[in-house]
């Protein structure tokens, strides 16, 4: 009883969200679990329990191998898009750490791309990509042909080997800005004493940035690294305005959908896992390295 | 354990509460004994629009009594209403009556047994006499009808830019495949980069299914969809070769293009050709672009690829006798003159008067009551959604890999998995 009135209040405050979790998080994940492993690939609902049939018909048995393309297409469009994020925020905070006029102007404009929706943004990409050369060009084709640089003009997106990694540039465009400023606020984080001590050392700036800024920005980079990489899994809206839903950008989440359209619940779902586990697989080495580090301090 | 099994409790009765408050908000719309029809549809705006209310206005004078409501969603080619249509569906919440393709399509909603068998009032409306008997047995799944088409569309037309043709010195509309690739070289030789206009995927199936349709036949073709012809038919080897090379005269961009971004290309000259359904000759009115010609694709002969618009009766529906009404409306000879004259498709009836519509309808409607008939995948009447999906993605990637074996190996196993399901 009195170890009740100890955390009864407690346990009383968190219950509505923690109901509202229980049901909406992890029992519709239970749910989309049960349809993966059921044979409901239509309207007129499942007969029974199929196990893993769903999942092992996906890798070796899918018409035109179409999931272990969308997965191919997704691994392209993943490191490309991190490593664009990851070298263009860096690049911008390092610029501005080293102070520049009018900072504030120049944050905001790396900022802003964040607030217009993927959608909208996709629409503008989609006509800047413009695949047409030459006289058809269009949008950045258009632009490398008035400069006289038609070498650089490309098919982008509907590039069948590397049309995913087109396809991060707005991506790249539209997060830089955010790994930017979690990358400018750890540069803040660093105290003014440490650089002062390492210029009593006599360090050079190179040494400086190398053994004593960087090595404190590894927190930074891996959270940028983990909420870029598990939005890059999830991407859906920005393909869909970009491409529309085809064979040639299809990713698992687009794939989800299109699944979800023939009312092949099963198939769908049992990518939902899939995707969900690729999630997991990011996110969860990051929660326990997190715990780990709150811990020991 | 005691806490467990409270918490468990809890859980269940919020999820209880939450439920109960849901289902008892969308209870307000209807009620047995309500005059409402809630027409669900895609026709959002522009000629689909004007065609509804046509469809409306007389829908008005011929059911006194019951009201239209509207239930469109806009968007995404039909694909956003169809994913709250099933959503519907599912929660025993349907429409009054909702638009599907005719056909095979149909099959998905029938087999869930969420569509009314409605051949009785076929015979009661007279509708077995106006409608052609090759559409009546296209309809007709296990002697029974679930659908009323409002319309009929032509999918195996080819358009061209008659300029561009005379400026290529070519005369005649070529009348099988040989006659066409010479007709593209020429074009080709006079410096038309893109002879033929193609956009994606599902355009690019529609192409492939009329040279289907040239090289196998109007029977082995329809075969092909029920399981009766073999997808790995040398017959089908050589469609795929023909639909390669004639891929070669087309756009290189086409993954990027829709079916109107191909069009814009022949309205600019920079193409002679485009094959698409005759929604384009609406368009092209629309469009200001008068100088247009037509012919059906080379080697179909007299075959008509139909695909239509059609309206059923869900089970379930709450007010059955103003939805039998509607489709009533939609079968009669005013409703079809007044929803086809503004879609810019041609009634399914063939006892339609040809002057009341314009030019291209005409030839259509004189073709539609002699023709063969067959169904298409690309827009639902020959095959289901999955199905249809399958193979838009195959050729997506034959699209990219130029791969014919693949392709056809794909067709195959989509047919497998999908053929009489």
């Amino acid at each position: 009883m009195r170890r009740l009135r100890h955390w009864g209040p407690g346990l009383l405050l968190l219950s509505p969200s923690l109901i509202l979790l229980a049901v909406f998080v992890y029992g519709l994940i239970a749910w989309t679990t049960k349809v993966s492993v059921s044979d409901e690939h239509n309207a007129r609902g499942s007969k029974g329990f199929v196990g893993l049939d769903n999942y092992v018909n996906l890798f070796t048995n899918d018409i035109n191998d179409r999931f272990l393309h969308s997965l191919k297409n997704l691994l392209i469009f993943t490191v490309v898009f991190m490593a664009g994020t990851m070298v263009m925020g860096l690049l911008w905070a390092f610029l501005l750490e080293r102070g520049v006029r009018g900072e504030g102007f120049v944050r905001t404009v790396y900022l802003f791309p964040m607030a217009v929706s993927f959608v909208a943004s996709g629409v503008v990409w989609r006509w800047l990509m413009n695949p047409g050369t030459g006289e058809d060009a269009g949008g950045l084709n258009a632009v490398f042909g008035a400069l006289h640089l038609e070498f650089l003009q490309n098919t982008w997106w509907t590039n069948p080997n590397w049309g995913m990694a087109a396809m991060a540039m707005p991506a790249i465009w539209q997060l830089s800005g955010y790994v930017m400023a979690l990358f400018l606020a750890g540069f803040r984080g660093i105290p003014q004493e440490l650089r002062e001590a390492a210029a009593m050392d006599g360090a050079s700036t190179y040494r400086l940035y190398r053994n004593v800024i960087f090595p404190q920005l590894t927190p930074v980079a891996l959270s940028a690294l983990i909420i870029v990489g598990h939005m890059s899994m999830k991407m859906f809206d920005l393909i869909m305005s970009v491409s529309g839903a085809q064979w040639l950008t299809e990713v698992p989440a687009v794939y989800v959908w299109q699944a979800l359209l023939t009312s092949d619940y099963a198939k769908a779902a049992a990518i939902s896992i899939i995707l969900l586990l690729l999630v997991a697989m990011v996110i969860v080495p990051y929660l326990i390295w997190t715990n780990r580090t709150e811990q020991r301090s | 354990m005691g806490f467990t099994r409270r918490a468990a409790v809890a859980v269940v009765g919020v999820a209880a509460l939450l439920t109960a408050s849901a289902c008892g908000g969308s209870d307000s719309d209807g009620g047995t004994g309500s005059k409402n029809v809630e027409v669900f549809t895609w026709w959002a705006d522009g000629g689909e629009k004007a065609g509804l209310d046509g469809l409306v206005g007389v829908f008005g004078t011929a059911c006194a009594g019951q009201t239209f409501q509207n239930g469109a969603v806009a968007g995404g080619a039909g694909a956003n209403a169809k994913s709250v249509l099933a959503s519907r569906l599912q929660q025993n919440d349907p429409p009054d009556t909702f638009q599907a393709h005719a056909g095979a399509e149909l099959l998905d909603y029938i087999n869930a047994g969420q569509v009314e068998d409605i051949s009785a009032d076929y015979d009661g409306w007279g509708l077995k006499q106006a409608f052609p008997a090759g559409l009546i047995g296209n309809l007709t799944v296990d002697g029974k009808i679930y659908s009323v088409p409002a319309n009929i569309h032509r999918a195996n037309v080819v358009w061209s830019n008659k300029k561009v043709l005379s400026g290529a010195g070519i005369t005649a509309d070529p009348k099988d495949l040989t006659e066409f690739f010479a007709a593209l070289d020429k074009l080709k030789a006079k410096g038309v980069k893109a002879p033929l206009a193609l956009g994606k995927d599902w355009t690019q199936l529609m192409l492939f299914e009329s040279v289907l349709i040239s090289d196998l036949g109007a029977e082995k073709f329809t075969g092909l969809w029920q399981g009766k012809t073999d997808w790995n038919d040398a017959s089908v080897t050589k469609a795929i070769a023909d639909f390669q090379r004639l891929q070669t005269y087309s756009n290189s961009d086409r993954d990027a293009l829709d079916w109107t971004d191909a069009e814009k290309l022949v309205m600019d000259g920079k193409a002679g050709y485009q094959l698409m359904g005759d929604w384009e000759a609406a368009d092209l009115d629309a469009k200001g672009f008068k100088d247009y010609g037509w012919f059906t694709f080379p080697g179909n002969g007299t075959t008509f690829q139909w695909l239509a618009d059609s309206f059923v009766l869900p089970k379930g529906a709450k007010n059955p006798d103003g939805t039998k009404c509607w489709l009533k409306t939609v079968g009669s000879a005013d409703g079809q003159k007044a929803f086809n004259t503004k879609k810019g498709s041609i009634p399914a009836r063939t006892d339609a008067n040809p002057a009341d519509y314009p030019k291209y309808q005409q030839s259509a409607m004189a073709d539609w009551k002699s023709a063969t008939q067959v169904p298409s995948c690309a827009h639902g009447s020959a095959c289901s959604q999955g199905w249809q999906q399958a193979a838009n993605s195959a050729l997506g990637a034959f699209s990219t890999n130029q791969d014919a074996a693949a392709l056809q190996k794909a067709l195959a196993a989509a047919a497998q998995q999908y053929a009489g399901k």
